[in-house]
């Protein structure tokens, strides 16, 4: 099992907002987490990779067989579960090559490798930069520094390239993108499923399912699944809306 | 007169000086003689105290250069014209030969004399400035940098100067004064370290700068002296019609460090650009007080200053903006931001604005907040551990302003020192080669 969350509630400054969230992802699984506003999917992806001010209150979630609750943050992201955040966060000052390579280093150095030398990240840097078609040149800025909405976005799964994690939670990665944005973050998220990662990909819209296919689909409300099924439940929704699950949910 | 101006005037007794210095001198002696000792409730002086210097006892002048005190300070790689002091006496085996712009106060012919009677001292208010009187009464050694019409300095002047310790503390005066004449450009890096982590010695350091018509002058001061060294220092700069005047500073050590920039916008067009950097640590007392005369119209100032201060040590940023009645369409920008690192650091922080022109835009910030939780977070979240991701965080912090640094050998030699400061290894930040 890659991520078993098993009656999850968490709260966010007091304030409720999972209420017996379970899901469980086996390797290799893409399983899409839709939802109206407020249900609590965000707060999903902030409790999983240890976001301080998300607290779970009970319930458990196990990753790879270790307890996650468990584990600070940055044990997290080494042992290979990576957020690409909806808002990802601009750093000036500290650059974007300076932080790829703290993170890669990060995670090698807990696999028990050197750190990897300046020229070899260089060179792989560059090459993922051209495959989520960011210049190179955006090696040089500040993280996220002036960047458009979509060049954050494709920070992000640059990112999620260069770690390779395990597990890949996209949290609504597709919001605010156009379609030839949103084709580069799908070809990039599509060409790392491999049979073993597996992904959650948290969405608002069901666009984003039509380049990225997924095995399953929830549907998150009021901080809990409501209803789970294949692809076809997303088309569902799209013709549908959600309020007739909202109803369910009582 | 308090014990401290006594010393300070036998010691300018004990100095052997040229005749045509002397006026100055007088001058200096007198208005220091004169002088109310600052104290807390002098307002300038208010929140770092001078009783290091009362205590200062048996200071004296250095009686030999230290070839040694040299070898000890690494100096910023450059191609310059390199003049290099050590407890304020030249070392001249280890400076440049000079171009005829540059000369040594003792070495100035009858021309080169009269350019520094006319100036010396002028720049600077010493009825204001109390350490400038000072530096007036030991006017003795000191760098005349002149630049003739329409002349480009080829190389930059890089003044270093090494105090060293002592078994009794000793004094230095350094004096640099720059005129730039119409057109003309320079650049001048003044360097200022210390041999070992023990210091007890007394720096007093005063730069004039004249810039002309449209002139323009980068700047750099750089403050990287250890633990307990004494130091009060003022740039003062004269900017005429169009004229620019690019500066950096950065401070680090010191258990009294003052530094005053004082720059007088006196033609049209002029235009001022200050980043200072401020990283006190242990027991350090660094303060910064900047001030901006804009005393005609259509002149920009824009000044950013950061600082973090860690352990118990404490900073003071004092930056005042003069805009005179008649400054009509002045923009003046004055960003003030802190980080604090320990719960005993201490920051005193006060943008001074004073604007009798109804025409003009000003704007000036000051913060003071530890590290954005947010980023920690996405550091974090990318596996980077909370104790490299608050030293990333930290060094990107003045990172920006370094990276704005004109001079690319400036930043070069700062960066690894100041990111081994945050204790993180150097190869993690910036050292990486682009194309």
């Amino acid at each position: 099992m890659m991520l078993n969350i098993k009656d999850l509630h968490a709260k966010v400054e007091e304030k409720d907002i999972l209420k017996g969230l379970s899901i469980e992802v086996k390797p290799g699984e893409v399983h899409a987490i839709m939802g109206p506003n407020g249900s609590g999917k965000s707060t999903m992806g902030n409790v999983l990779s240890g976001r301080p001010g998300y607290e779970a209150t009970a319930g458990s979630v196990t990753f790879k067989g270790h307890d996650l609750l468990e584990m600070e943050t940055e044990e997290r992201a080494r042992e290979g579960l990576f957020l690409a955040f909806q808002y990802p966060v601009e750093i000036p000052g500290v650059s974007n090559m300076e932080f790829l390579k703290a993170a890669v280093d990060a995670k090698r150095k807990h696999q028990g490798l050197d750190e990897i030398s300046s020229v070899d990240f260089l060179k792989l840097a560059r090459e993922t930069c051209k495959r989520v078609n960011l210049d190179a040149s955006f090696l040089k800025r500040g993280v996220n520094e002036g960047f458009s909405g979509g060049e954050k976005k494709r920070n992000e799964i640059m990112q999620m390239m260069l770690l390779e994690p395990d597990l890949c939670i996209l949290d609504e990665t597709d919001s605010g993108l156009d379609i030839d944005a949103l084709q580069v973050v799908a070809d990039g998220v599509n060409a790392m499923r491999d049979g073993k990662r597996s992904f959650l990909v948290v969405t608002h819209y069901q666009r984003l399912l039509d380049y990225i296919v997924p095995d399953y689909v929830h549907v998150l409300a009021g901080g809990r699944i409501v209803k789970s099924g294949d692809k076809s439940l997303a088309l569902e929704l799209e013709a549908k809306g959600y309020g007739w699950l909202e109803n369910e949910v009582v | 007169m308090t014990d401290f101006q006594q010393t300070a005037l036998e010691l300018a007794a004990e100095q052997q000086t040229p005749v045509w210095l002397a006026a100055l001198r007088e001058q200096g002696a007198s208005t220091w003689a004169a002088a109310a000792w600052p104290g807390r409730k002098t307002e300038h002086w208010k929140y770092i105290s001078l009783a290091p210097l009362q205590q200062c006892e048996q200071l004296g002048w250095s009686s030999e250069s230290d070839d040694v005190a040299l070898d000890a300070v690494e100096q910023v790689e450059l191609d310059a014209i390199r003049l290099v002091f050590v407890d304020g006496r030249f070392n001249a085996a280890r400076s440049s030969a000079l171009p005829a712009g540059v000369v040594r106060f003792a070495d100035a012919n009858t021309e080169q004399q009269a350019l520094i009677q006319q100036h010396l001292g002028k720049v600077v208010d010493s009825e204001r400035h109390l350490f400038a009187a000072l530096s007036n009464a030991w006017a003795a050694d000191g760098v005349l940098l002149h630049v003739a019409p329409g002349h480009k300095l080829e190389k930059p002047v890089y003044i270093v100067n090494v105090s060293t310790a002592q078994a009794n503390p000793v004094a230095a005066s350094q004096r640099v004064l720059v005129v730039l004449e119409e057109n003309a450009e320079a650049e001048l890096i003044e360097h200022y370290a210390s041999d070992s982590a023990s210091q007890n010695g007394f720096v007093n350091s005063l730069t004039e700068v004249v810039v002309g018509n449209n002139a323009q002058v980068q700047h750099y001061r750089i403050n990287l002296e250890q633990e307990d060294l004494l130091h009060v220092g003022g740039v003062h700069v004269n900017l005429q019609r169009d004229a620019r005047f690019h500066g950096f500073t950065l401070a680090q050590g010191s258990r009294l460090k003052r530094i005053d920039y004082q720059v007088n916008m006196l033609g049209e067009g002029a235009h001022l650009e200050l980043n200072g950097v401020y990283l006190p640590r242990n027991r350090q007392v660094i303060d910064y007080h900047t001030n901006v005369e804009h005393c005609v119209p259509h002149c920009t100032s824009n000044e950013v200053f950061r600082g973090i201060i860690g352990d118990s040590a404490k900073a003071i940023f004092n930056g005042r903006i003069h805009i005179h009645p008649q400054a009509q369409k002045t923009l003046a920008e004055l960003s003030n931001k802190n980080l604090l690192t320990s719960r005993t650091a201490e920051i005193n922080t006060k943008p001074e604005l004073e604007i009798y022109a109804d025409d003009v835009r000003c704007a000036h910030g000051a913060t003071i907040s530890q590290l954005d939780e947010t980023s920690l977070y996405y550091l974090q979240s990318r596996g980077v551990t909370k104790a490299d991701a608050i030293t990333m965080l930290s060094f990107g912090f003045i990172n920006e302003l370094l990276n704005q640094v004109p001079e690319q050998a400036v930043q070069d030699y700062l960066r690894p020192r100041l990111v081994s400061l945050f204790g993180q290894p150097s190869e993690m930040v910036g050292q990486i080669g682009y194309e």
